[in-house]
Parts: structure tokens; C-alpha cells; sequence
């Protein structure tokens, strides 16, 4: 490698897409030379309409966060295209999710109801109950944790004869935890039907991309697992959508894994918790505004003739209504009690936990069986 | 009815449930084509098939939490640790992803699962294979703790861990794999959790124990009769639930007791045993408590290991001094 050529690698930025990655919309919402729509209007819209809705509700939880009525939230600010993108490829009837934290849309499109989300962020556990019937897997908290589960899923599918897949996301943090490895090489052995979605967006928490791994990209690491490594521009519902929609095809057709590394990046600070403007440059923040994924499907769609500004006036309405009627049945919800500290931690409790109980709520604690 | 070794009864045990229950599946390292390192899997891969018996990766970590993917996908996964001194690598999925994911799904995703593991010394196995963890995973809320120190206890405990709809951590001692012989039935039955047993009846102190250590206290109440001495021993088989009562009895009983464990001193489960029969049974005491542990150093290289582990000596000496003080 030249001296020029390894200057050229280090960005002077984080985040954002490489020039390489796969794109069907430029970064003015423009088809790319040849590229077609792999969506029809209607998903198009669909997708757009999951676009709005989480933004608005990350500011909307941000602002709760901010009242004091929610906890610490992580907003998917930025991101909508690469989590909906995916969540667009999955059938919610057969294929399961295994989220970390920052997916909030893709939940919400497989079936949790908006209140119950929120009263995980409230504090209440009865938030962290996914639906019977929701092929979801709780948000996961632990970083890479989760992978180890979606492969385990994966197998059980298959062993089962069902044809489910099982999609993951992790991020370009989490990816240098020991799970990402164990988890990508047995899926890569096994040939499972798993797809993992790693969303680089730039950074974790306050590590730069450039400090988590010298590797010339995420997806490349993929070769060492004997699955196939693709790198998509993370703000293109388009090319998230088609790069997903294959991989889900390949494994549910016995093709074994993919690595998606969707680049992207995090508009907001971590979490509510966290001051992005102690790390994060003013002026990449402004060029990284440029490549919003919603102002660049606004301009597509506009262009295509589906979308004016009363449709989507009417979508942000209708999507403001949705969430204040999930925050409102959230918070109508009976306040937590000193009980559910007990509830489910067993299938059955033994009496030195049924005296615990006893002690802090003066009642005999319910078992699941 | 049959004598079985400790192993035999293990392998029988998975065989007759993967028999009677096709969600039963095993992986781990070896387990398949090899049949285990202590052959506890011998022969169930040819029986039951690759995918049900699956030879993982080198990686104790996915192990462990491709078992919750797998729970949750509705099979009853039997992961097997090759030991338990390597569980660290898969700590963070056992204590705080099985033990605790029916807590936080709110019980839609119990987790069937049980993680079995060869530990303890004795053996002379090469460095960090044979650390008695236990006390570390009694720590981990959700999770129960199963030490048999029979080959009937196994059998019986390891058939009611694979049907518990909570996860459980089998600890297997390896030392009694082969040497533990004991009568066995052939059919199915299941030994209930938190029903500690009474090895021996004695009068004088109570000796508790659980898994080999039982073994080493049984040749100990042999030698303290020669001295007059009449040892109780109480086998405590679960260390979560534990059965409280039984251990209040032992000061009722006896009056007298000594902990023994091979794992090290401070913060060993003998402190919970303590802490437990003076908290429910402090004016039965005659003496005050004796614990026969490990050093608090870390598990040596197998030249030193006689020094490490209790021996015969440590406890007796424990037994006179307990029985010869007075209140």
C-alpha cells in the first residue's frame, strides 16, 4: 500500500457511507445510473410513513425524557432508513428480530405496541413483555449479546422445519465484543438462516469508527465467517431494503448467513444522557445533515409523483395521533409496585424468595406455572 | 438394581429424556462424534443425530447463548460446559442473559435450559479446569444450582433439571465421575430441588456438604467413629433453592457443625450455610461454626493440588476442634 493510499482511507470525517457502497438513491434522493425501485409506491410509502413515525417519536421521547416522564432514551435519529429499510424485508409472521436498542421502528412493524415500549422506557418491567405471537426478541441492553441468541433461534427454526429467518442488529461498537465473533463464525459453520445488520453509524457512544477496528470495512470481516460481507449506504431505504431482501431470501432458501453493514450515522447524541458536541465536530454534524435519509426519499418520492406536501401533512397528523394515544395508554397504565421486583424471576419461588416478598410487600409472590 | 458410576447414570439420564422429549438436544464441545471428554454423551450422537447432538465451535460464550436462541425457539437445550473453570467465557450469557430473560421478558420467554459442567479437583487436571465456581452463580438471581454427589442424585436431579422451566446449572464432580458408584434404576424418576439428604445420621456435629465433598466427609465420619466421635452428614444436592429448614436442623440435631467445600474460603457458599443456620437456628448451637474450604489463592497446578483441596485431615481436625469446645 502507498503512503497516499493509506492517507486516503482515514477519513476526515466519521461515519457516512463509503463511495463504493451499494446506493440507489444519490444523496439528493435521485436514482443512481440503471437502479430501479426494488419497492412499489405503496411500500414506498409504507417505508417513508415508518420514516416519520420514528422521528417524530424521537423527539417526542425526547421531550418526555426531558419532562421527566420517561428514563434515558436512545433515539434512532439518522437512522430511519437503515432500521426500516430491513424491517420492510421481513415477514412479521415467520421471521424474528433480535434488536439491540436503536430500532424502534422495525419493532414497532413486527407487532410491539407503542405503549408497551414506552412503558419500558417509563421503568415499568411489564415494558420488556413482547406479545404472544410477536416474533421479537426484548431490546437488549448488553451489547452483542443478542447474536448468540439469533443463531441459537436460527437453528431451533430450522430444526423445526420452519422457515423463518432471524434478523439482528448490532452496531459498529458492539461488533468488537467476543459475542460478535462466536456468534458469526458458529452461524458461518452451521450455515444458519440468520442475517446480522451491523449499523456503523459512526460512532459508540463517544469512540470514533476509526478506533473501533483497523479493518478496511465491517462488512470485509465476513470473508473469515464464510458468508458474504455487504456494504450499503445506511440512508437509502432503497438499497437498505433490496441488500436486506436478498439476504433474507438466501437464508430462508438454505443459503446460510449474511453481514450487512449499513452506514449510516447517529444525528443524535448517544442517548439522552450523553453531549454529543464534546466529541462529535460541528462542522461534520452540518455535512452529515446533508445526507438525511428522509429529506432524500421526500425528494424521490416527490419526484416520482407519490408523495406532495398534503400526503405528507396528513402522515405527520396521523402519525402525531398514533403516538400521543401510545403515550397516553402508557401512562394511564397502573404505576409499577414493589411486587413485580419478584414477578417472573421464577417459575416457582422458593420459600426463602416467598419470605423476601413477604417482607418488602407484605404478599405471597405469583409464579409463572 | 444396576451399579452405575456417577457418568453412567449422567449419560443414561440425557439419553432416556432426549428419548422421551425430541425438544431434548445437547451441544457443546466434543459431545458429538467423541461422546464428551468424560464420554457423559458416549454414544447419543449416533443415536439421536448431529443436529441434536452438535458439536459447537470452540466458544463457550455462543454455547451458552445459542441455548437461550434455541429455548426460545421451543426445543429444551442441554448445553454442556467441557468445564466448569472455562464457564467465565461464558459468564456474562449464563448470568445475565438465561438467568434473568424470563425476569425481563416478563415470563414470555422461560428458559429451559440446563448448563452442565464438570468441576472440581482432584483429578490433577491441567491448570484453570477444575475451580469450584458455584458460589459465583448462586449470585446470579434466576439461575438454580444443582451439585449431586451420588450417581442416583444425578440421574434423578439432572431428569428434574431438564424438565424445570427455569435454568439450571448442572455442576458434575468430575473426581466422582467414575469413582462414585452407587445403585441406579433403570427408569425414570426425578429427585425434587431444595430436599437436601441426610447421608448419615450421627449425634455429635453435623457435617454439610454438597457434591465430592460428601464423599470426603463419609471417610471422614469413619474415622471420627474411630475416635468416638458420631459425624452427621447432611448432602445440601441444590445449592439454589436451598433447603433451609434442613440446614436449621442440622443445629437443632446436632448442635454442632462443620462446612466443607473445595471452593476458596472467603465468600464460599459454607458462609451462606453459616450465615443461614445462625440467622434460623442460633440458639440450638453448642459451637460456634467450623468451614473447611479451599485457601483464598487461586487453584494451583496439579503437583500442589493435595495441599489445596480439603483433605481428611483438615476436616477431622475441624470435627475434634468443634466437638471438644463448649458453649
Amino acid at each position: 500500500m502507498t503512503k497516499a493510499k493509506a492517507t486516503d482511507v482515514a477519513k476526515a470525517f466519521e461515519g457516512g457511507a463509503d463511495r463504493d457502497a451499494f446506493r440507489l438513491l444519490d444523496a439528493s434522493g435521485a436514482l443512481t445510473k440503471g437502479a430501479q425501485s426494488p419497492l412499489d409506491d405503496d411500500r414506498l410509502l409504507e417505508g417513508f410513513r415508518w420514516m416519520l413515525f420514528s422521528r417524530a417519536l424521537d423527539e417526542r421521547a425526547v421531550s418526555l425524557q426531558r419532562q421527566g416522564r420517561i428514563g434515558t432514551y436512545s433515539a434512532v435519529y439518522g437512522q430511519e432508513a437503515s432500521v426500516v429499510g430491513v424491517s420492510l424485508a421481513l415477514d412479521p409472521a415467520r421471521d424474528w428480530i433480535f434488536p439491540q436498542y436503536r430500532e424502534t421502528p422495525a419493532l414497532l412493524r413486527h407487532g410491539m405496541p407503542l405503549s408497551t415500549l414506552l412503558l419500558y422506557y417509563i421503568g415499568n418491567p411489564v415494558g420488556g413483555r413482547v406479545p404472544d405471537g410477536v416474533l421479537l426478541a426484548p431490546i437488549q441492553i448488553s451489547l452483542a449479546a443478542q447474536l448468540p441468541h439469533a443463531v441459537g433461534m436460527a437453528l431451533g427454526l430450522r430444526m423445526q422445519g420452519r422457515d423463518g429467518v432471524v434478523v439482528t442488529f448490532v452496531g459498529d461498537g458492539a461488533s468488537s465484543e467476543g459475542d460478535f465473533h462466536e456468534s458469526l463464525n458458529l452461524a458461518g459453520v452451521v450455515q444458519a438462516p440468520v442475517v446480522f445488520v451491523l449499523q456503523n453509524n459512526g460512532y459508540a457512544i463517544s469512540t470514533p469508527r476509526s478506533k473501533q477496528s483497523a479493518a478496511t470495512s465491517f462488512a470485509a470481516r465476513a470473508e473469515g465467517y464464510g458468508m458474504p460481507g455487504v456494504r450499503v449506504d445506511g440512508n437509502d431505504l432503497l438499497a437498505v431494503y433490496e441488500v436486506a431482501r436478498d439476504a433474507v431470501e438466501r437464508a430462508r432458501s438454505g443459503g446460510g448467513p449474511t453481514l450487512i453493514e449499513s452506514q449510516t450515522y447517529r444525528l443524535l447524541p448517544h442517548n439522552t444522557a450523553d453531549d454529543s458536541t464534546r466529541y462529535v465536530p460541528a462542522e461534520e454534524l452540518e455535512a452529515r445533515r446533508l445526507e438525511d435519509p428522509i429529506p432524500r426519499l421526500r425528494n424521490y418520492l416527490t419526484a416520482l409523483g407519490v408523495l406532495d406536501d398534503a400526503l405528507e401533512e396528513q402522515m405527520r397528523v396521523a402519525v402525531a395521533e398514533e403516538i400521543t394515544a401510545g403515550v397516553a395508554a402508557a401512562e394511564a397504565y397502573p404505576p409499577a409496585s414493589a411486587g413485580q421486583v419478584f414477578d417472573h424471576a421464577y417459575a416457582d419461588f422458593s420459600p426463602r424468595i416467598v419470605r423476601q416478598r413477604a417482607e418488602i410487600t407484605g404478599n405471597v409472590p405469583e409464579g409463572d406455572v | 438394581m444396576a451399579v452405575l458410576t456417577m457418568v453412567e447414570a449422567i449419560r443414561q439420564a440425557l439419553e432416556q429424556e432426549m428419548e422421551r422429549d425430541e425438544r431434548v438436544m445437547i451441544l457443546g464441545e466434543d459431545v458429538g462424534r467423541l461422546g464428551g471428554v468424560f464420554r457423559a454423551t458416549d454414544g447419543l450422537q449416533a443415536r439421536f443425530g448431529e443436529a441434536r447432538v452438535f458439536d459447537t465451535p470452540l466458544a463457550e460464550a455462543v454455547i451458552a447463548g445459542a441455548s437461550v436462541g434455541l429455548a426460545m425457539s421451543g426445543m429444551v437445550p442441554v448445553p454442556e460446559m467441557q468445564f466448569l473453570g472455562f464457564s467465565h467465557q461464558a459468564f456474562h450469557q449464563i448470568a445475565d442473559q438465561i438467568a434473568r430473560y424470563r425476569f425481563r421478558s416478563q415470563g414470555r420467554f422461560p428458559m429451559q435450559i440446563t448448563i452442565r459442567a464438570p468441576f472440581g479437583g482432584g483429578v490433577r487436571t491441567p491448570e484453570m479446569h477444575s475451580d469450584a465456581l458455584e458460589a459465583q452463580f448462586v449470585q446470579c438471581p434466576g439461575l438454580k444450582i444443582v451439585m449431586p454427589s451420588s450417581a442416583y442424585d444425578a440421574k434423578g436431579l439432572l431428569l428434574a433439571a431438564i424438565r424445570d422451566p427455569d435454568p439450571v446449572l448442572f455442576c458434575e464432580p468430575l473426581r466422582g465421575y467414575r469413582l462414585v458408584k452407587d445403585e441406579v434404576p433403570e427408569g425414570d424418576y426425578t429427585v425434587p430441588f431444595g430436599q437436601a439428604r441426610v447421608v448419615r445420621e450421627g449425634t455429635d456435629v453435623t457435617l454439610v456438604a454438597w457434591s465430592a465433598a460428601v464423599q470426603l466427609c463419609e471417610r471422614v465420619a469413619e474415622l471420627a467413629a474411630e475416635e468416638n466421635i458420631s459425624c452427621r452428614i447432611l448432602d445440601l444436592r441444590t445449592l439454589v433453592p436451598l433447603d433451609v429448614e434442613a440446614l436449621a436442623r442440622c443445629a437443632e440435631v446436632t448442635g454442632r457443625v462443620v462446612v466443607v467445600h473445595e471452593a476458596p474460603y472467603t465468600g464460599g457458599f459454607g458462609a451462606e450455610v453459616i450465615a443461614t443456620i445462625q440467622e434460623e437456628a442460633f440458639y440450638s448451637l453448642e459451637a460456634p461454626i467450623a468451614r473447611v474450604a479451599a485457601p483464598d489463592t487461586p487453584y494451583p497446578i496439579a503437583g500442589v493440588e493435595e495441599f489445596y483441596i480439603p483433605n481428611e485431615e483438615r476436616v477431622l481436625a475441624a470435627v475434634r476442634r468443634t466437638v471438644g469446645t463448649t458453649a
